[in-house]
């Protein structure tokens, strides 16, 4: 049970009833009678300079009121990224380019009176194209001669490495301690490379946006976005129009998973608008958004590690090779993390090398996806880890509470890698790894079936294994979260939260935040968020912050009126402020046992003596960002024969701190798990000679349904993190980086054979066995 | 070529037991004349009749809406998700959905929540094996699953009991 009112119970999500419903409004969702329709002409070409570009019959077609290109439209650098300003990606992309640099790069932008004309004067503009060298093997981007994207005058607003005369979208590295002393001291080395893959967020609402003029002639952007204040300030920026001409609202938002931290459409829509002085609609395809919009960053990674003879790790170098696609969006950001997010985990390792470059070539573009880059990163070293306590004969189990951080412990790797500028040095105040592997392993029945390899069937095998994972909560020192608080005479209250809600819940967790400081139940606080004109800043839904950053925003507030309410109650119960507590809605005078009810204080503020408003307002940025922790279990089942791998059972064991809502702190993780089984499994893009994506839709893109789901357990752990609003840390990413090393594992403790190369499809587990000949 | 008013032809429809008159397309979905019409309520996820946002009730068998040609759904009996509850008063599947926490992001809900009712009228007492086939063609990437389904037996057990 909780030991508070309303944090840690699984309250009324605010705004479940009315999407069960279908009354609640997405981005689509609002009326557009009138608007302009909006379609993109896209490349067709991998890499190609448009030497021509004829619209003269495509304006012909009935209904088409403007053609926007790069012969029309400005020409602003910019970076598609939703982060702070100035932001950590380059500067290497405009709104229309006149080289193409990826199957689904932009090159027109129509705007009609129906959207059947639109797209028949797409299909009627003629490009008359110069076809350059592509390059799609990352491996061969920094090579003298490999065909150059960028130039010019593209560049990194912020002093990081940026070099694109070698195709360098980015890189990074840190070093410490002797390591190659510790090399040779080593009594084993292990060095392997993994492969992790391209793969699309596949929320099931498309990218929307509606532009339109308020009564001042200023642009509202209505638009399915994880970042509204950085999607305002960037669409000004590109438009070239001041900041405060723009209004985005944020309604409700069908799931992101950092597809839609990234400001893609609503540049395009306010464009359009601002140009035709016409509200307009742009509503992505699925085909749209997967060959155009963001990416899981593809990332080969070279491991090595040494251990001494009792299986520690005394050495570790890591270089990863990531591919960032055709533009740079968080190309350093989630590169820092496959090593930031990862390895502060084993700080008992005294050398540690890592080295990332991130490359350009002509694929789609890379941006943030749930876990960002610690997916990646976990993928590697937890298979890597698995092999050194096999081979130190211990159970992996043991090994790892031995080697990972610990409460009261730190890394040097937290200040050597930060988001675009170092990192910041931080001690970690709760850690419940060891109860989380605990727990796991009981859930699991670990003890039963490792190394076991039970044969349910003469070709089936079944195993075992295990992954750890850390995230962060927030970026430290750079995220900013703010909101305000107002009191009304039925002693409600409105939160205006900068705070991007994408479908986490996170509206109600703010909202239980508030009620548990002012001791009233959840109904009374009305949360409304993401509207830049209404609520304060915030950088939005990213980097696993809502609950931690924006959630001690809004508790700063509440506890600034709860002050305030006391100030009010004693004057009303004439007695001295000290001695008054809030408890159930009601001001308390202990010693006399009187009170009065928040009702009656707010009346008393409002209407009767010393009138004012009862109100605050809080900002909050937070000097770390503490880590949550978990394990993750996986039973896996192959079939030799046809090397199908399936998961039968899948344990999750999660510390977030205090959990704020446990059934949404439950479905983060259950979503983020099956999501990352699917990406273990059979998740990919599949391209062609050419660059072309060969399977952009659900048929052959396939996210998994409830067929594929295992027998799924979730055990959120307690811990309590001083430093977060009553404890809690955050938990919106981190459960997927388990799955794919810890199904290899599984895989591993079934066949003793190891899977380097996601995803495990059939044709590369019967590749793998073979090889390993038997089996 | 005739001009897109032109071509327009028009069908009677009953959707949520009221009759409506449309014009709309030949080529049109039932999805878009649906949601053209103010029915927001039933969601486009993919137009490729895999991810069941847009599933609509035809003459009560669940089918997903940008499958059909309006034209194909002429005179016959349309059900979306508005016809079981509304917030003020909501369907007990709507009520299940909400307690056990299977509503994230809830785009995907409206069609879930359809499917679920298609399932409970056919099969009060569904085993897991049959909600499982019943949401089969209904994707969600928030939830993992594990709370719809936990809604949908409880749903199905509130049920037994009225």
């Amino acid at each position: 049970m909780s030991e508070f009112q309303v944090v840690g119970h699984s309250v009324t999500k605010y705004d479940a009833l009315a999407l069960a419903t279908g009354e609640a409004r997405f981005t689509d969702d609002f009326p557009h009678e009138g608007f302009l329709e909006l379609a993109l002409l896209w490349s067709s070409h991998a890499h190609a300079e448009i030497v021509s570009l004829d619209t003269s019959e495509a304006e012909g077609v009935p209904g088409v009121v403007a053609i926007f290109s790069a012969a029309n439209v400005p020409r602003v650098l910019y970076t598609s990224a939703g982060q702070g300003a100035p932001e950590p990606s380059p500067y290497d992309m405009v709104l229309f380019d006149t080289t193409v640099r990826h199957v689904g790069d932009r090159v027109a932008l129509v705007a009609a009176e129906s959207l059947a004309a639109a797209r028949e004067a797409v299909g009627k503009i003629r490009v008359e194209w110069k076809p350059l060298p592509p390059l799609f093997d990352a491996e061969a981007a920094r090579d003298e001669g490999a065909p150059k994207l960028h130039g010019g005058d593209h560049h990194a607003p912020l002093p990081v490495p940026y070099d694109p005369g070698h195709n360098l979208a980015a890189s990074v590295s840190f070093d410490f301690g002797d390591r190659e002393g510790a090399f040779d001291r080593a009594t084993r080395v292990e060095e392997h490379e993994y492969r992790v893959q391209y793969a699309s967020h596949c929320a099931l609402e498309p990218h929307a946006a509606l532009a339109s003029f308020d009564e001042r002639g200023r642009l509202v952007l209505v638009s399915s976005t994880q970042v509204p204040f950085h999607a305002r300030r960037i669409t000004a920026r590109v438009l070239q129009i001041p900041t405060g001409m723009v209004r985005v609202i944020k309604p409700r938002i069908g799931g992101g998973f950092g597809g839609k931290q990234e400001v893609l459409i609503e540049p395009l829509v306010a464009l359009a608008a601002w140009r035709t002085k016409r509200p307009c609609r742009l509503v992505l395809s699925r085909e749209e958004v997967f060959v155009s919009g963001r990416t899981r960053h593809p990332v080969r990674l070279r491991l090595r590690t040494g251990a001494d003879p009792r299986g520690n790790l005394t050495a570790l170098d890591l270089d990863a090779l990531m591919g960032a696609g055709a533009y740079g969006p968080h190309a350093l950001t989630v590169l820092s993390m496959v090593g930031g997010k990862t390895l502060p985990l084993f700080n008992k390792i005294p050398a540690m090398r890592f080295q990332g470059n991130s490359v350009y070539t002509n694929l789609p573009v890379g941006g943030a996806y749930r876990g960002y880059g610690a997916t990646q990163g976990f993928f590697a070293l937890n298979q890597q880890i698995d092999m050194h306590a096999r081979e130190a004969g211990e159970d992996v189990i043991s090994w790892i509470k031995r080697q990972t951080i610990r409460a009261g412990e730190t890394s040097p790797v937290f200040k050597a890698l930060g988001e675009g500028k170092e990192g910041v040095d931080q001690i970690v105040r709760s850690c419940a790894l060891e109860a989380c592997l605990d727990r796991g392993a009981e859930a699991i029945g670990w003890k039963e079936k490792r190394g076991r390899r039970l044969c349910p069937t003469p070709d089936t095998v079944r195993g075992v294994g295990v992954a750890v994972a850390m995230q962060g909560s927030a970026i430290p020192s750079i995220d900013l979260a703010s909101v305000s608080l107002k009191m009304n005479e039925d002693g409600s209250f409105n939160l205006l939260a900068g705070a991007a809600d994408l479908g986490t819940g996170a509206d109600t967790a703010l909202g239980q935040i508030v009620a548990e400081v002012l001791t009233v139940p959840t109904e009374k606080i009305v949360v409304l968020s993401g509207d830049t004109d209404v609520t304060p800043f915030d950088v939005g839904a990213y980097a696993s912050s809502t609950t931690y950053l924006s959630g001690k925003a809004a508790e700063k507030a509440a506890r600034d009126v709860a002050s305030q309410i006391l100030a009010v109650g004693a004057r009303m119960l004439e007695v001295p402020r000290e001695e008054l507590t809030l408890a159930a809605g009601r001001v308390c005078h202990a010693p006399s046992g009187r009170s009065v009810s928040l009702e009656e204080v707010a009346c008393d503020a409002l209407y009767a003596r010393d009138q004012h408003q009862i109100q605050a307002s809080a900002s909050h940025v937070a000097p770390e960002s503490p880590p949550p922790f978990l394990a993750q279990f996986a039973e896996v089942e192959v079939d030799r024969r046809t090397g199908h791998l399936r998961v039968i059972k899948f344990v999750s064991a999660v510390d977030c701190g205090q959990p704020i809502h446990p059934a949404l702190a439950e479905g983060q993780v259950e979503g983020a798990a099956l999501n990352g089984i699917g990406y273990a499994l059979w998740e990919e893009y599949r391209f062609d000679g050419q660059g072309r994506l060969t399977n952009p839709n659900f048929w052959d893109y396939k996210i998994p349904g409830v067929r594929d789901l295992p027998e799924m357990v979730t055990i959120l752990v307690p811990s309590s993190e001083p430093s977060g609003p009553f404890g809690a840390k955050s938990v919106s990413e981190i459960g997927i980086n388990g799955p794919g090393p810890a199904i290899a594992n599984a895989f591993f403790d079934a066949t003793g054979v190891r899977l380097f190369d996601q995803p495990f499809t059939p044709e590369k587990v019967l590749r793998a066995l073979r090889e390993a000949g038997g089996s | 070529m005739l001009n897109e008013e032109d071509r327009r032809i028009t069908g009677t429809f009953s959707v949520n037991g009221r009759s409506r008159s449309w014009s709309f397309s030949p080529e049109a979905t039932l999805l878009h004349v649906l949601r053209d019409h103010g029915h927001t309520e039933v969601k486009n996820g993919c137009e490729e009749g895999e991810c069941g946002a847009c599933l609509v009730l035809l003459d009560g068998k669940p089918v997903p809406s940008c499958q059909v040609f309006a034209a194909t759904a002429r005179d016959r009996e349309i059900t979306t998700v508005r016809a079981l509850g509304t917030i003020h008063a909501p369907h007990p599947i709507q009520e299940a959905f909400v307690e056990v926490g299977a509503v994230q992001c809830g785009f995907c809900t409206p069609g879930i929540v359809l499917a679920t009712a298609a399932l409970l009228r056919e099969n009060p007492n569904p085993s897991d094996e049959d909600i499982i086939h019943a949401l089969d063609g209904q994707k969600c990437r928030c939830t993992g699953y594990v709370k719809i389904i936990e809604a949908v037996r409880l749903a199905a057990r509130r049920g037994r009991h009225e």
